[in-house]
């Protein structure tokens, strides 16, 4: 499995807010167990994809200076649930920001190709608010894992497919 | 924009309640941040951000909290105790702290018992009062 929850960067405003897209397919293994034969996106998951929204929002705002880490979960509801066949949009908004952390608001809505009415088009699936903490590499002289960081090498395939300045690739160290 | 005393500190309860997830009847003006509210240094963050938010002021951290620089200077500390150069030094950051009690044992760990909701509301009150 690929640690990444977004697919695509569909508007990046940078410094202020982004949506991102998400498609659901049955092709995901971890769906298989939650639940079986009823297939859908742990609630978990769609916290992470918010996370990696949100936090690439705000480590490019910064140029991607230092590391960003996810803090806090100021909130997160769930309204209803997210299946294979389905595509959501991660909407992430930057409400503060200063030199040590982020906190980000945002929602996660999805589309339903079938709804006749424009107001039914748009459902929100979830209200998500986050905070992030800056970290230089060797705070302390601490080595943080690569694990903890929002800046995978996977990210930056998704952001520069989306046209949007991506980190340096790692350099084998 | 001239908010009383009491204003304020019913915004500040707001804040902490929505910042910390506590109760109403938890946030007493002698509540302290840590001990009482279960506080951590991401919370001390998220406060930050929310009493900006909510009295449209800019608030440095260092100001608000700057024990941190202190305690990492070295002629202010000394076998986890506040040197008298180093109470004396606090006492000049946050002059909206009561630093009596303290005062009788300047232990490094009891820095954080300083922080209650009275004085977030102090700080709040001269920031706000002090710019009319």
């Amino acid at each position: 499995m690929r640690w990444i929850w977004i697919d695509k960067f569909i508007e990046f405003n940078s410094g202020s807010n982004a949506v991102a897209i998400k498609n659901i397919t049955m092709a995901e293994e971890h769906l298989h167990d939650n639940f079986p034969g009823f297939p859908i996106m742990p609630e978990c998951l769609m916290i992470e994809a918010m996370a990696q929204t949100a936090g690439i929002l705000v480590g490019q705002a910064r140029n991607y200076k230092e590391k960003v880490i996810l803090a806090k979960i100021n909130k997160a509801v769930f309204f209803n649930y997210v299946r294979p066949g389905d595509t959501i949009k991660i909407h992430a908004k930057i409400e503060s920001i200063t030199d040590e952390a982020a906190s980000t608001t945002g929602k996660i809505t999805r589309n339903d190709p079938a709804a006749t009415s424009s107001a039914a088009a748009s459902e929100t699936i979830a209200e998500i608010d986050l905070m992030f903490s800056h970290i230089d590499q060797n705070l302390a002289g601490k080595k943080f894992p690569k694990e903890n960081f929002v800046f995978t090498d996977l990210v930056g395939i998704v952001l520069r497919a989306s046209g949007i300045p991506a980190p340096a690739p790692e350099s084998s160290k | 924009m001239a908010m009383t005393r009491d204003q304020i500190l019913q915004e500040v309860q707001g804040v902490l309640i929505d910042a910390l997830g506590v109760d109403e009847d938890e946030v007493g003006p002698d509540a302290t941040l840590m001990a009482d509210l279960g506080a951590e240094s991401i919370d001390f963050l998220d406060i930050v951000f929310r009493l900006e938010k909510a009295f449209g002021i800019k608030i440095p951290r260092e100001e608000l909290f700057p024990a941190e620089n202190v305690l990492s200077n070295k002629e202010y500390v000394s076998n986890g105790k506040l040197t008298a150069k180093g109470l004396e030094e606090l006492k000049k950051r946050m002059p909206h702290t009561d630093f009596s009690e303290f005062a009788n044992d300047p232990n490094v760990n009891k820095i954080g018992d300083l922080f209650t909701v009275d004085v977030l509301v102090n700080y709040v009150d001269s920031k706000i009062n002090s710019a009319g």
